[in-house]
C-alpha cells in the first residue's frame, strides 16, 4: 500500500497547457501516473500528449473522466480560485504546487476545501509520490524506490536529497509527500504521520521541518501518544539567523520563538531519532529497524 | 515587506481609525516646521525597521520647536541596529491616561486571521503575554462573515470598562480588520491603543507588515517600499529573483530551495566553518540567475571559499553549471569555488564544467568540506 495515491488516482491537471504544467504533466504520464484529463479554459476539445482530453473546467473533467485527484500548476493570483474550483468540482484530493499564494485568499480557500471534503496538499509544494505506483506534482521519478519509509516534508530539494540518501543505500519509500512552507497549509505533518502509521507498508518515518512555526512541535507530540513505528527526524536552519520577526504578534501567537534547538529538542523528548545532516538518515534508520 | 510607522499611520487614517496628528520630516528644518505647526512640543521618532528605537536613542522629545530640530538632526544619519535613519515622525506629545494593545495575524495553527486584544499594552506585551496569558483576549476570525460586532464589542469591553471606549475600540478592530484585506497585509498592530484624559480611543504606534506576494496586486502599497532602509545586496538579490540574506561567515553558499540551503549552511557549521549567507536561486534555472547570485556573493569581502549546492528537479544542473561559467567569463573569481550538482541533466552539468576547467562533486558532505577547508586556508 502507500498513503493518498496510488494505481487508482485519476488525475486532472490544472493548467496543462501552460509552461510548468505541460511539462510536468509529461513527465507524471512517463511515471505511470493515470493523467486522465488537464483543465486550461479556452483550451477545452484539444487532446494533450495524445492521451489527455483539455476541458474548460474541472467540473466537466470530473464529469468526463471521473478524475478523483487534481494538481494544480496555475499562476500564484489565480490559484486559490483553482483550489476553490476542484474542491466545488467534487475531486477528493487536491494537490497545488504553486507557491507565491498570498497567505489572506488561503484564509478563504481551506474552509472551502474542509466543507467540500476534500484534502489539499501544499500549497507551496512538490507534491507526493508514492514510487513505482503514481507521482503527482514535481519530486524527481528516477530519485525514487518503492518500499517502505514514509518521507514527509516542509521543504522541496531538501526532501530529495533524503530520499536520495534513502534510495542510494537500499532504503525505498512507500511515500513521499511535500506538505509546503507556506504559513496555511492542507495537511499537516501529523496527518501525514497518521495515515503512515496506519498504512501496514510503511514500516517507518521521516520527518523533515525547518525553522517557524510549532508544526514540529504539534508533530513531536503527536508522535509521542499516536505512532509506533520509528521516526527519523531532521530541522533544517540551525544556523540560521534570528530575526525577521513578525511584529509582537508572531511572538504572542506561538508562544515560541521557532528555532531549530527548540525543535529537536522537542524531537528528541518525543523519542525521535534526529539527524544532524542528511546523510545521518541511513545510519539512524538502520539503528531503528 | 515592512512598512515604516508613518506609512502604517496614515494607512490606518484612510481606514477611518483615530489617528493623533503628525507627518514625516527628511531634514531638521522640515522638523522644526511640523513642530511649529503641532505647537512645540512634540516626539520626535526614527523611522526604521528596527525595534527598539526608544533605547538606542532614536525617540526624544521636545518641548520647543527649536529643540524639535536639534533632535531631528541628532537622529538623521544615526545608525539603529545596523539601518540609517533617513526620516524621522513628528508627532505632538500625547498625554496617556492607559496603553492597550490591538493586533491581527493570519495564525498557522487555525489557520484563521486572529484579533488579539490586552488592556496590558506598551512595550512590554510580549512579557505580559509570557507571563500573564490571560491578559491576552484572542478572537479566532471567520474570515467570510469578518469581525462581528458582537464580538469586537466584546473585546473593546475586555480594553475599557466605559461604554463609549469600548464602542470607538470595537470599531477600531473592525477597521484595522478591513484594512488588513484591504492592503493585503500579514501583520497589523496598533501599540500601543491609548486613552488621553478626555476619554477619546487612538492609535498611537503602528506596525504594518504586508505580504510580499500580495504586491503584485497592490501597486500603491509596493510603491511605499523603502530601499534605503534595507541592505544594498539584498535589494539587488530581490531584483534579479533571488532571497539572499548576509551572514559573517566564510563561505558563501548559493543552493536552490531555502529548505537545501539552511541545511548546506548547517553542514558548513557542522564541518566547522561558518556560512557567509543564505542564498536561494529558486526553483527555476536560469543561467542569468547564477550569474547574479555569484556577483553578490563576491562583493562580499568576507567570503574566502564559494560552494555551489544544487539538487536538480525543476532546476537544471547543466543551466547553472552554464551560468557559473559565464559568470567567470565576465569577472573573475579572486577566491575557490566548489561545486556540487546531482539530479536533472547532472551529465551535461559535470562535461559543461570540466571542460572549462571547474572540478564537479556530487556529494554534499564533500562539497561542504573541501569548502570549509579552502575557506580556512585562506584565511
Amino acid at each position: 500500500m502507500s498513503v493518498f495515491i496510488d494505481q487508482s488516482t485519476r488525475l486532472v491537471v490544472q493548467g496543462i497547457t501552460g509552461r510548468d504544467g505541460s511539462f510536468h504533466a509529461k513527465q507524471m504520464i512517463s511515471y505511470g501516473t493515470k493523467v486522465v484529463a488537464g483543465v486550461t479554459p479556452g483550451k477545452g476539445g484539444q487532446l494533450f500528449e495524445g492521451v489527455a482530453p483539455v476541458f474548460n473546467t474541472v467540473a466537466q473533467a470530473v464529469r468526463e473522466t471521473q478524475a478523483n485527484a487534481a494538481v494544480i500548476y496555475v499562476p500564484a493570483a489565480v490559484a486559490a480560485s483553482a483550489i476553490f474550483e476542484a474542491a466545488d468540482a467534487g475531486i477528493a484530493l487536491v494537490v497545488c504546487i504553486t507557491e507565491g499564494i498570498p497567505v489572506l485568499d488561503m484564509t478563504r480557500a481551506m474552509p472551502y476545501v474542509t466543507e467540500h471534503g476534500a484534502r489539499l496538499i501544499g500549497p507551496n509544494c512538490p507534491g507526493l509520490i508514492s514510487p513505482g505506483k503514481s507521482k503527482v506534482g514535481i519530486i524527481p521519478g528516477n530519485i525514487c524506490k518503492p518500499g517502505t519509509i514514509g518521507v514527509v516534508s516542509r521543504s522541496g530539494t531538501l526532501t530529495y536529497e533524503i530520499i536520495h540518501q534513502l534510495s542510494t543505500h537500499g532504503y525505498g519509500q512507500s511515500t513521499c509527500v511535500g506538505i509546503g512552507g507556506d504559513p496555511i497549509i492542507g495537511t499537516s505533518f501529523i496527518q501525514c504521520l497518521s495515515a503512515f502509521q496506519a498504512d501496514p507498508e510503511t514500516e517507518a518515518m521521516v520527518l523533515i521541518g525547518e525553522i517557524g512555526g510549532t508544526d514540529e512541535q504539534q508533530a513531536a507530540d503527536f508522535i509521542q501518544h499516536g505512532v509506533t513505528k520509528p521516526v527519523i527526524g531532521f530541522i533544517a536552519g540551525q544556523t540560521a539567523p534570528p530575526g525577521r520577526r513578525m511584529g509582537h504578534a508572531g511572538a504572542i501567537i506561538s508562544g515560541s520563538s521557532g528555532t531549530a534547538a527548540e525543535k529537536m529538542a522537542a524531537l528528541a523528548r518525543a523519542g525521535i531519532s534526529v539527524m544532524k545532516r542528511p546523510a545521518d538518515v541511513v545510519p539512524l534508520l538502520k539503528e531503528r529497524l | 515587506m515592512n512598512l515604516h510607522e508613518y506609512q502604517a499611520r496614515e494607512i490606518l487614517r484612510l481606514h477611518g481609525i483615530p489617528v493623533p496628528p503628525g507627518d514625516v520630516a527628511s531634514t531638521p528644518a522640515e522638523a522644526r516646521a511640523l513642530a511649529e505647526r503641532l505647537g512645540g512640543k512634540v516626539v520626535v521618532k526614527a523611522q526604521v525597521h528596527a525595534g527598539g528605537r526608544g533605547k538606542a536613542g532614536g525617540v526624544k522629545l521636545a518641548g520647543t520647536a527649536a529643540e524639535a530640530e536639534a533632535h531631528a538632526r541628532a537622529i538623521l544619519g544615526m545608525t539603529i541596529k545596523g539601518l540609517t535613519v533617513h526620516k524621522v515622525l513628528v508627532a505632538p506629545t500625547a498625554e496617556i491616561a492607559s496603553e492597550s494593545y490591538v493586533g491581527i495575524i493570519v495564525d498557522r495553527a487555525s489557520q484563521r486571521p486572529v484579533l488579539m486584544v490586552s488592556p496590558a499594552g506598551g512595550i512590554d506585551i510580549e512579557e505580559v503575554a509570557a507571563k500573564s496569558p490571560e491578559k491576552i483576549h484572542r478572537l479566532a476570525v471567520d474570515p467570510r462573515f469578518g469581525v462581528l460586532p458582537h464580538q469586537a464589542l466584546a473585546l473593546g469591553f475586555a480594553l475599557y470598562k466605559d461604554v463609549v471606549q469600548a464602542r470607538a475600540a470595537a470599531d477600531i478592530m473592525q477597521k484595522l480588520y478591513g484594512a488588513v484585506y484591504a492592503v493585503g497585509a500579514s501583520l497589523a498592530e496598533i501599540n500601543p491603543l491609548v486613552t488621553t484624559p478626555d476619554g477619546t480611543v487612538q492609535a498611537l504606534d503602528a506596525k504594518i507588515a504586508v505580504d510580499d506576494n500580495e504586491l503584485d496586486r497592490h501597486p500603491e502599497i509596493a510603491a511605499l517600499r523603502d530601499t534605503s532602509a534595507e541592505a544594498p545586496a539584498e535589494v539587488q538579490a530581490r531584483e534579479a529573483g533571488l532571497t539572499y540574506i548576509k551572514l559573517d561567515g566564510a563561505v558563501g553558499c548559493c543552493v536552490n530551495g531555502a529548505g537545501l540551503a539552511m541545511a548546506t549552511m548547517d553542514l558548513v557549521k557542522y564541518y566547522g566553518g561558518e556560512p557567509a549567507n543564505f542564498l536561494d536561486i529558486g526553483g527555476s534555472s536560469n543561467p542569468q540567475k547564477v550569474v547574479a547570485a555569484l556577483r553578490i556573493i563576491t562583493t562580499d569581502p568576507g567570503v574566502k571559499a564559494i560552494l555551489f549546492n544544487i539538487f536538480g528537479g525543476i532546476t537544471r544542473c547543466d543551466d547553472v553549471a552554464n551560468g557559473i561559467v559565464e559568470a567567470t567569463r565576465q569577472f573573475p573569481l579572486k577566491v575557490p569555488i566548489m561545486i556540487r550538482l546531482t539530479g536533472t541533466n547532472e551529465r551535461e552539468a559535470v562535461q559543461i564544467l570540466t571542460t572549462a576547467g571547474f572540478a564537479a562533486l556530487t556529494d554534499m558532505d564533500e562539497a561542504v568540506k573541501q569548502a570549509v577547508a579552502k575557506a580556512k586556508g585562506a584565511a
